[in-house]
């Protein structure tokens, strides 16, 4: 079946501590393109360290509107713990015309109990913004020893959620931890969406599928980090229906994003 | 390409028994174009097993493999420890058994003395040795192996075939510290699906000397398979990997054996 494919969790620029293949944009798109990816939301790997985020959001809008045999779709980072950081989420929305945000709560130094923190939750659903949190960007043990960054504990989420009507949140990266009740439980709690990159075991997509609604499943691949081919896999292991592949290959991600527009 | 695992257990996998276990394995296999399992250690693990336990899990990976012969081949796994009963059950589950291969896993680090009869014995029975490693920035468990201590413990043992499990886990290392000794192997399996991976083993150690492993299924065949069909390398390195190469280390115990493939 060739349904195109919409992948909700990519990041352009380097790695902080290793090249890796298709770390630039032009080869990245020709290795998406490659596996039928249509359209793919874009973080950047320089939103994890830089503090210049204005410039860093500046040269994701500029990488996404320049290679276009993929639409990328830049999502810009925000640290809403740096002076003036509402500055940032204006130039997202105005500037670069950007259709959501990527936090890195984990990265950027702040716990999810931080006032800022529900501020731009806040600030983000009066905008009609989507928010992705990336849960985590790397195996905790295997990272550089001058660059050990645990997991975002999410266990303050669930109650934000309830008080940020409007909200609609991705978890990126998370079904490594969380399952079972927790993850029912933030999904029960507001708009919320999870994607596959780091869902493990065998079958783990049909299995998930039993257990939470089609409709908050996207597939991301958080390539270049990862190989593409790991999403793509994890869908022919899971014996899919027709309608489940398409909900989460595409149509899932384009209700979300139209919702916005 | 023919595939072959190197890597699979019967944890994370759904049923009650080793064979309703067993059958989950193949269904997902079979999905994935996976010809060949090798499958070690039972439904139920323990980091430092009395022999007992490591025969009652032996027994269970017996079961398992009793109908799936064609399918599957079986690793006995042993405790360095408990050496006098270790050799012993090496003899009943490879030397009077079906089982080919050697598990050995976080009871005791590799470069222990301790380990070299049974090394010596996996070289009389012409069996591979796998090896757990793994090197964490959060910390090893107290007898788990780097793959720095399994490159002493191949250095004491030339003629000893040798399979450096997860590729040292910290692969960036891994590879490095194995590099140096070209009987060891390294399995690719149960990590994230890093992209650079494979193409770093096979520019260090040469596409022969790296192996296709799932981790399954604690992991899915789909992420660790990407590893191989997302790499940049040559279709040939690919074979290699994906079958060849594991075929080629077990030959000479199936020949042995009388198995025919």
């Amino acid at each position: 079946m060739n349904v195109p494919i919409i992948d909700v969790n990519i990041d352009l620029a380097h790695w902080p501590c290793r090249r890796l293949p298709h770390d630039d944009t032009a080869s990245l798109v020709q290795n998406l393109r490659g596996h039928g990816v249509v359209e793919a939301w874009a973080g950047s790997f320089d939103g994890l360290l830089h503090k210049d985020l204005a410039a860093v959001n500046s040269r994701l809008a500029h990488e996404c509107r320049t290679h276009t045999d993929v639409r990328l779709i830049p999502f810009g980072s925000i640290n809403p713990v740096l002076p003036d950081w509402e500055e940032d989420l204006r130039r997202c929305v105005e500037q670069h015309h950007m259709p959501g945000i990527r936090l890195h709560p984990n990265y950027h130094g702040y716990k999810l109990d931080h006032p800022s923190f529900a501020r731009i939750l806040k600030l983000a659903a009066e905008r009609h913004l989507l928010v992705s949190l990336a849960v985590m960007m790397e195996d905790e043990r295997m990272m550089h020893p001058l660059l050990r960054v645990p997991p975002v504990n999410l266990d303050p989420l669930a109650a934000l959620l309830t008080q940020t009507p409007g909200l609609r949140l991705i978890l990126l990266n998370a079904l490594g931890g969380l399952h079972g009740e927790a993850l029912l439980t933030l999904l029960r709690s507001g708009e919320v969406y999870v994607e596959i990159a780091m869902l493990e075991r065998v079958g783990a997509v049909a299995n998930l599928l039993n257990q939470v609604p089609r409709e908050r499943v996207l597939l991301g691949s958080h390539a270049p980090f990862f190989y593409f081919e790991s999403a793509l896999l994890k869908l022919k292991e899971s014996a899919l229906s027709t309608e489940q592949l398409k909900a989460l290959q595409e149509e899932n991600a384009r209700r979300l994003i139209a919702s916005r527009q | 390409m023919e595939i072959w695992d190197v890597h699979s257990h019967l944890s994370g996998v759904l049923g009650r028994t080793p064979d309703e276990r067993m059958v989950q394995l193949i269904k997902y296999a079979d999905r994935m174009g996976i010809s060949r399992l090798c499958v070690f250690m039972g439904m139920n693990w323990s980091f430092d097993p009395t022999p007992q336990d490591f025969r009652r899990q032996n027994d269970e990976a017996l079961q398992a493999l009793s109908h799936w012969h064609h399918r599957a081949f079986g690793f006995v796994y042993v405790n360095p420890k408990h050496v006098k009963e270790s050799l012993a059950e090496i003899d009943r589950c490879i030397r009077d058994g079906p089982m080919v291969g050697i598990k050995l896993w976080v009871a005791l680090r590799a470069n222990n003395t301790e380990l070299d009869p049974i090394i010596e014995r996996a070289i009389e029975l012409k069996a591979v040795v796998f090896q757990h490693t793994w090197i964490k920035i959060t910390g090893n468990l107290p007898g788990e192996s780097t793959p720095m201590d399994l490159a002493e413990l191949a250095a004491r043992h030339p003629r000893a075939t040798i399979i450096c499990g997860h590729a040292g886990g910290d692969w960036e290392q891994g590879i490095r510290a194995v590099r140096a000794q070209k009987h060891v192997a390294v399995d690719l399996g149960g990590g994230d699906p890093a992209a650079g991976v494979t193409e770093m083993a096979v520019r260090e150690l040469g596409a022969e000397r790296v192996i296709y492993g799932s981790d399954a299924g604690g992991r899915s065949f789909a992420s660790q398979l990407a590893k191989v069909q997302g790499a940049d390398i040559s279709d040939e390195a690919k074979r290699l990997i994906l079958g060849a190469n594991l075929k080629r280390l077990l030959e000479p115990i199936l020949k042995a054996k009388g198995v025919r493939l």
